[in-house]
């Protein structure tokens, strides 16, 4: 008898047929691997917590003498931590210190105190004893402002200059406080960065624009007052990947400084991810180095920090916990009393359900700007590599703020107030443009930027033409007043205004205080003036009257009062 | 009528020949491998094999009239620092850095080492067609012309499908880096695997 020969491989079920077909499983997960510090937060290679201090230094941290510190040990030891208070601090339990983290009956400034006396190693242990929810609550506390925002990315995948304009007014007029953009090519961006900085002004007033660039062009960008800060600061947690980047604690401190000197907001980056990525994580797991960038960023004396891993969010997001982890970066940046720029700003799942649970542990405790980066333009657009929000999300997220009375910042914009905003964007670019002798932007390019979703719907532009003009603005050392000059020459007379009152504020420096937004009334809004209060049920940043009647307004609600029509 | 493609595997030799020196012909490009390409591994990132890629970058200068010289750097395994070095050791100031992984950059000598002409950051996007663009464009830039940027692919979905498995191919490579030491010519060959 022969037997029917047995099929090549075995079958499978239509269940598992279902669940691969599922986008999580396009997913990349990977095993941990301590040694090579592929590992969340929980690796047996990180550090115990010690401090001794001699003569009002610190001469042992986390079990290494002084003479075996490297220059990220001995920066955060002599500049991060408060000597007078540290080994009064390190005495208390991690639990005890979670505690105090979590307790709404303890306050904000006494956590930042005794945090402020705590090692890398100690503030891991802290939040190793903390699960995500307990996590949650300690955040919206801890959040440095009172009032929570966010940040969008305006990019094109032709890095095309109108198009930037166009999104930047839509996304101000959204409820963005700040506005990032970054280049395909990288010599575009003199063109892109004033873009930006015109589109910006015709939604609502007071939006903050910056260019992620190489870090020279960056700075002159900001200093010429093209952008008005900066973010794309970089550091990271081991010494070689920071010798990487040609850079120490000391040179970012000094870049820093260059900002400050001139009144010019900026914060860091750093995240969960970047070590192990570049291959030099010295074993330690990704939170404890991260641990280490915060700590730099306050011994700089920054006033925020961009995390939550970033541009590494699929690495964290690969190994078990990761987003444990991401959220605890944040949390410990607020903790540093740094403002924190959460995260929640690169693609970081092909899984819808799996994005959403990425984004509430800072949408839900609100954090100083939720996203570091929610994508103002459809995620192809995106040259940051696609953000875990885009503008395909917008109805999503509104809805969302609705539903649990959480504020996200963003509110929904009827239609005509959209397309006024996005014209008159496209219209003044135009304009500036014109007066500033660069390439000429028609009317149809106008007309197409108003009613489009992503650069697909675009004119192409004359790319060499657009280059040579973007050095020109370099050569010429054109300025933010020489754009303030041509707004004003084209009869942009309030957009000029507000250009100009955006720049007067580097004067008063107010925008380098923790946490500084500017209000649509063109007043800084900061840790100083609106301080998080949270105490507990009843207190805190809790949307209610104007702001509440607006976040229920979407897209279609059925009219109450005539249940045949929506309202809005 | 269908199409069939019998195509055999191609191999790449590439043999060192010494410490590698600054170029004195102004048309020649420098490509800059890392330290593991072509040697512990030999695919990229979605398995292009490394003689591939090598062989659409060389071709991609070549057909422009432009000179090739290929070197290996050892020092390190950042993609900005190998392309750089590249450049300064090409006659006409222009470099490619590739990595084992894929990722590429065309960079210039006189530029500052983190900007670059032109950075392909998406290894999982680039295919045999674009390390020829690639190649035509350094050529480009070595003749003095300034030719359009290739077309920037972006797929917001690499991230999360190959961030971390990029983790792990740099870790691998970083373990092949020889601090300090100083970046060596390569003879390359590439012949059809089953050739001969």
């Amino acid at each position: 008898m022969t037997a029917e020969p047995l099929p090549v491989s075995t079958p499978t079920s239509k269940r598992t047929e279902a669940l691969e077909a599922r986008p999580v499983n396009l997913d990349g997960f990977v095993e941990e691997w301590p040694e090579v510090g592929m590992v969340a937060m929980d690796s047996p290679y990180d550090p115990t917590p010690s401090v001794r201090v001699a003569d009002g230094v610190i001469v042992e941290m986390d079990g290494k003498p002084r003479a075996e510190f490297d220059f990220l040990d001995q920066f955060i030891a002599d500049h991060a931590i408060d000597v007078d208070t540290t080994e009064q601090a390190m005495t208390l339990e991690p639990v005890e210190v979670a505690r105090m983290l979590v307790d709404p009956a303890v306050s904000r400034s006494e956590v930042v105190e005794v945090a402020g006396g705590l090692t890398p190693a100690a503030l891991l242990e802290v939040v190793k004893t903390m699960n995500v929810v307990e996590m949650m609550q300690a955040l919206q506390k801890m959040r440095a402002r009172r009032t929570p925002a966010n940040q969008a990315h305006s990019t094109s995948a032709r890095d095309n200059p109108v198009q930037v304009a166009a999104e930047a007014a839509e996304a101000s007029l959204r409820g963005f406080r700040e506005l990032e953009t970054t280049l395909g090519v990288v010599r575009y961006a003199p063109l892109v960065a004033i873009a930006l900085q015109v589109g910006s002004l015709a939604g609502t007033p007071g939006v903050l624009t910056q260019c992620a660039l190489e870090e020279a062009t960056e700075l002159e960008l900001g200093m010429r007052g093209i952008t008005a800060y900066a973010e794309t600061i970089s550091v990271y947690g081991t010494e070689p990947v920071f010798c990487d980047g040609d850079d120490t604690p000391w040179s970012k401190a000094f870049l820093a400084s260059a900002y400050a000197s001139r009144g010019i907001k900026m914060r860091f980056t750093s995240g969960t991810g970047s070590e192990v990525q570049m291959g030099n994580a010295e074993g330690k797991s990704m939170l404890y180095l991260e641990i280490r960038c915060i700590l730099v960023a306050k011994g700089a004396g920054v006033q925020g920090l961009q995390n939550g891993s970033i541009s590494c969010i699929g690495v964290p997001g690969a190994v078990p916990a990761g987003i444990r982890a991401v959220l605890a970066e944040n949390l410990i940046a607020s903790t540093a009393d740094l403002e924190c720029a959460s995260g929640n700003d690169q693609s970081f799942s092909h899984s819808d359900m799996r994005r959403t649970a990425r984004l509430l542990p800072q949408l839900l405790p609100g954090t100083d700007f939720v996203c570091s980066g929610y994508s103002a333009v459809p995620n192809y657009d995106n040259m940051f590599a696609g953000s875990n929000v885009d503008s395909t999300d917008y109805d999503d997220w509104n809805t969302i703020q609705r539903d649990l009375q959480v504020d996200g910042a963003l509110r929904h914009v009827p239609e005509p107030e959209l397309l006024a905003a996005r014209s008159r964007a496209a219209k003044a670019l135009q304009a500036v443009f014109a007066q500033l002798g660069l390439p000429t932007i028609t009317d149809k390019e106008v007309e197409a930027v108003t009613y489009a979703h992503g650069s697909q719907d675009l004119p192409m532009r004359d790319v060499l033409e657009d280059l040579k003009a973007a050095q020109s603005v370099m050569d010429r050392g054109i300025t933010g007043l020489d754009v303030i000059k041509a707004l004003e020459a084209s009869g942009y007379n309030d957009m000029a205004r507000t250009l100009l009152a955006v720049l007067r504020h580097r004067v008063s420096g107010d925008l380098l205080h923790t946490s500084a937004i500017l209000t649509p009334e063109l007043e800084t809004l900061s840790a100083v003036n609106d301080a998080n209060d949270y105490a507990g049920p009843g207190t805190g940043y809790r949307p209610a009257g104007e702001r509440w009647e607006e976040m229920k307004r979407l897209r279609h609600v059925v009219s109450a009062s005539n249940p045949e029509t929506e309202v809005g | 009528m269908t199409k069939t493609e019998t195509r055999s595997e191609r191999v790449l030799d590439a043999v060192e020949r010494g410490e590698a020196t600054v170029g004195t012909r102004p048309d020649e490009v420098v490509i800059g491998l890392s330290p593991a390409f072509g040697d512990f591994f030999t695919r990229t990132i979605v398995d292009i094999p490394h003689a591939e890629v090598l062989r659409e970058l060389l071709a991609g200068i070549e057909e422009q009239g432009v000179g090739a010289r290929v070197i290996r750097y050892r020092g390190g395994a950042d993609l900005a620092v190998i392309a750089h070095a590249a450049a300064r050791l090409s006659g006409s100031g222009i470099g490619v850095g590739v990595l084992s992984r894929g990722t590429t950059m065309i960079h210039q000598k006189d530029l500052v080492r983190l900007s670059n002409l032109e950075l392909f950051p998406q290894a999982p996007l680039l295919d045999p067609e674009t390390f020829r663009k690639v190649g035509r464009n350094a050529a480009r830039y070595a003749k003095g012309e300034s030719p359009e940027p290739v077309p920037a692919r972006n797929d917001y979905m690499a991230r999360p499908r190959w961030q971390a498995k990029a983790a792990l191919l740099h870790i691998k490579e970083t373990e092949f880096v020889t601090p300090g030491a100083a970046p060596v010519e390569l003879d390359v060959r590439i012949r059809l695997a089953d050739a001969g």
